[in-house]
């Protein structure tokens, strides 16, 4: 047992801080800290900076472009960047796309999509979940049919979160509709500029405009756009899943949450004195951190195995379930905090949002983040499909 | 021991029920919600006609009802209908305490639905402390001169009227020293800074600077508004409950509905044993806030350490299983539940939100064990 990172892991903690400090914007800091959406522009800025230091694919293997960090680096990497709120780099092309792409794409895809993720040309979505495939995503029925070199798709996805800003959409489609749910799906890469895609923006509860519903009607892919072979396409999905659940606990988000929960409470006062002092408010506060705590550390005890070559199985689930509930509860701590004040509907998409708002300036996001951050335990595998994952594989069956 | 409502409570809660179910569809409350005005004066109309304004006041006071059982009753329809109509600030608090210090002439006016009212109390940083009072009113001859500001008022800018509280004595957090005036919102010196609240309606940041105001205004007498305000904030806290209640009932009942049509891996997701022990527990819960609220209720005209005892169990366990109600919902219901298109996107919101006002599950909680202790 060492619960110390070696020097060479604190010596690269301190390049990351060093870096965060001179090229990050504070202009980006300061948005995200106020938990407001980026412009399309601001995200890519932010992946140009990062992608001009080296830093953007750090899951990628050199030979594509990356860094090919280890388990650990990576978390040292995701946790600065969340402390010093620098923007989420948008996972899509990088965390999902890339890691299938290398593994299972042809040459010519590699070397014509993977360069273009880098730099910004393409801005991937993700089309996999229907309206009526959702935890059931292997019943999903958007249908491509072979037709000479091209495919026609038709159907509809939902749920494609940041559809509205991306020109290329990787899609989960049935080719084959005789066989079983799972064996007649294919992994199909499509421009959304093509004629018959259509997408539509879904207002969340919050007001936010983050998710979409992407409609296809007659649409003809280049059948150079499938992605390894055909009807194959659920493998390459659960692979890119293991992906997509890097960073899965959040303890980064968790961290820099905590610490505006405690700033806030310090502000706010309650019969007197610092909410911060409250004994019911302060016990909330503290139960909450030490979950994070020893998550926290069940992270890297998974992450230091995955170093190790480990892959993470019913781990993942575990950090997933426990990570969403962990954040999801500071969000809700920190409404709470927010008192009165936490009623006012600062909508950002509204006109007028610039406009000077009630109470103080944190309070306006905290209801609207505390309702959006719900859908963390119902996205990515919702927290019982995850349960139901981990009590498999201990009951085996 | 009898639970039943009277007859007449009865008809009222079926007509009151009948009328919104008809006309307070999703449609309709997504577009007044996201009206200009914030809630709709042909629905207001409609309400005093049916007399639900009516039936929050007493017989001496202009109305036919106005007791616990009342206010419960009318509450709990508004909450599963989830209306945004300012019934709350009009009836219950600002017209209450209008009723409540004998000051009748705005009273029919606001029974007939012709005239809306605020109750201007809370400031920046009194959160939910009764007590704190900063806003300054001093006397000069036939002049009362009010400053200060008053903080997410709701239903500001609809009112014609604010029933608003100032301090004449006594520190910040002094229960002696506040009284009570009737504030026209046209009064030189007062600023309004109006928005919407995220679960429907709007609010205000009140400004005051040197407001005058004539001797007439004064409704309490001088600083001892305290006790009546605390009175008419335990019968407000009684319709918060019975409100989040009926918004709770539409909130399961709508993921009930959902859980038997909704098919994931081949079977209703409603078949899925770890889901129907939740609506089970929803169910359980929700026994629970009728009853307290019930308690609430049936304790409003006892005396005041028993009565506030009562309020504060209600208000705190109404926080506590509003937040897991509303919670549940949205995670059984997956995404869907997500969208505000989608009808518990609004009653998910207020439920949560309503522990933002008349004191939170915290607040409570302390105060219970206080009242409890003495
Ligand atoms: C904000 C947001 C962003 C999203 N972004 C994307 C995106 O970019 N791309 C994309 O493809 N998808 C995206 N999704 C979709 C997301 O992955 C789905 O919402 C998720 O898979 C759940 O599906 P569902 O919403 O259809 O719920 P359902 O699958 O219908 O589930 C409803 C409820 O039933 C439960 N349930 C289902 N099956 C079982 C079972 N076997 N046992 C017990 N309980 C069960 C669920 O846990 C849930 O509580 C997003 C969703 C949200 C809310």
């Amino acid at each position: 047992m060492d619960l110390t990172f070696s020097d060479e892991e604190r010596a690269f903690r301190i390049e990351v801080q060093t870096f965060l400090k001179e090229k990050l914007p504070a202009r980006l800091a300061a948005k995200t800290r106020a938990g407001q959406s980026l412009t399309k522009a601001e995200h890519e800025e932010w992946h140009a900076i990062l992608n001009a230091r080296g830093w953007l694919a750090g899951n990628w293997p050199k030979a594509h472009g990356g860094i090919d960090w280890n388990a650990v680096e990576r978390h040292i990497f995701e946790e600065e960047c969340a402390l010093a709120y620098a923007p989420r780099i948008v996972p899509f092309g990088l965390m999902m796309l890339g890691p299938v792409l290398q593994k299972f794409g042809s040459e010519a895809q590699k070397a014509h999509w993977l360069p273009r993720i880098l730099t910004g040309e393409d801005w991937w979505c993700q089309g996999y979940s229907e309206p009526g495939a959702g935890s059931d995503l292997a019943s999903l029925k958007t249908r491509a049919l072979r037709d000479g070199d091209h495919y026609i798709v038709n159907g509809q996805k939902t749920w494609t979160t940041l559809g509205q800003h991306a020109n290329m959409i990787f899609c989960l489609v049935r080719t084959d509709p005789d066989a079983k749910k799972q064996e007649g799906i294919s992994f199909l890469l499509i421009d959304m500029h093509s004629p018959g895609v259509e997408v539509r923006p879904i207002v969340l509860l919050d007001g936010s405009a983050e998710v979409n519903e992407v409609w296809f009607t007659d649409v003809r892919v280049p059948a150079e756009n499938l992605v390894g072979k055909e009807n194959e396409g659920w493998t390459y999905a659960k692979y890119l899943l293991t992906h997509e659940r890097t960073n899965i606990a959040g303890t980064g988000f968790s961290n820099a949450g905590l610490e505006a929960v405690k700033r806030i409470a310090a502000q706010e006062q309650s019969g007197g004195q610092p909410l911060i002092r409250n004994p019911h408010f302060a016990a909330r506060l503290a139960k909450v951190e030490i979950d994070l705590m020893a998550m926290a550390t069940t992270n890297l005890r998974i992450i230091s195995a995955a170093k190790g070559g480990h892959t993470p199985g019913v781990e993942a689930s575990m950090l997933k379930v426990k990570g969403s509930v962990i954040r999801q509860e500071i969000n809700d701590l920190a409404r709470r905090a927010a008192g009165p004040y936490a009623l006012p509907f600062a909508n950002e998409t509204l006109e007028g949002a610039n406009e000077p708002r009630p109470g103080p300036d944190y309070a306006g996001p905290l209801a609207a983040q505390y309702f959006n951050n719900r859908k963390l335990s119902i996205y990515g595998g919702s927290n019982e499909i995850q349960r139901q994952i981990i009590a498999k594989s201990a009951l085996e069956i | 021991m009898n639970f039943e409502l009277t007859e007449e409570r009865q008809m009222m809660q079926d007509s009151l029920r009948r009328f919104l179910r008809d006309r307070y569809t999703t449609e309709e409350r997504n577009r007044i919600v996201a009206s200009e005005a914030g809630y709709s004066p042909q629905i207001w109309a409609d309400l005093a006609d049916l007399g639900i304004i009516g039936a929050l006041f007493t017989e001496e006071q202009g109305g036919f009802g106005g007791d616990g059982f009342d206010i419960a009753c009318v509450f709990e329809e508004l909450g599963r209908a989830g209306v945004v109509e300012p019934l709350l600030e009009t009836g219950i608090l600002a017209g209450g305490l209008l009723a409540d210090l004998g000051h009748d002439q705005l009273l029919e006016a606001v029974v007939a639905g012709q005239t809306q009212l605020a109750f201007a109390h809370s400031e920046p940083t009194s959160r939910y402390d009764l007590s704190h009072v900063e806003t300054t009113a001093n006397t000069s001859g036939e002049t009362i001169t009010l400053s200060g500001r008053k903080a997410v008022v709701q239903n500001a800018e609809a009112a014609d009227h604010f029933v608003i509280s100032a301090r004449e004595g006594g520190t910040i957090r002094d229960e002696n020293g506040i009284s009570l005036f009737l504030l026209s919102k046209d009064s030189p010196g007062l600023t309004l800074m109006g928005y919407p609240l995220m679960g429907g309606g709007r609010a205000a940041e009140i400004v005051m600077d040197q407001v005058k105001i004539p001797a007439t205004a004064r409704l309490s007498p001088p600083g001892e508004a305290y006790p009546i305000i605390e009175r008419r904030h335990a019968m407000a806290i009684v319709a918060a409950s019975a409100e989040a209640l009926g918004a709770m009932e539409t909130a399961v009942a709508l993921t009930i509905a959902y859980l038997g049509q909704r098919t994931q891996f081949g079977r209703p997701i409603g078949t899925f044993q770890v889901l129907q022990h939740r609506v089970a527990d929803l169910l359980i819960e929700l026994e629970q806030v009728r009853s307290i609220t019930i308690l609430a209720a049936g304790h409003l005209n006892d005396q005041r350490e028993i009565r506030e005892r009562y309020v504060s169990a209600a208000k705190n366990l109404v926080g506590r299983v509003g937040r897991l109600v509303a919670e549940e919902c949205i995670q059984m219901h997956g995404g869907i539940a997500m969208t505000e298109e989608y009808a518990l996107a609004h009653f998910a919101k207020r439920i949560v939100l309503a522990d933002h006002r008349l004191g939170d599950t915290d607040h409570h909680l302390e105060r219970f064990i206080a009242l409890t202790a003495s």
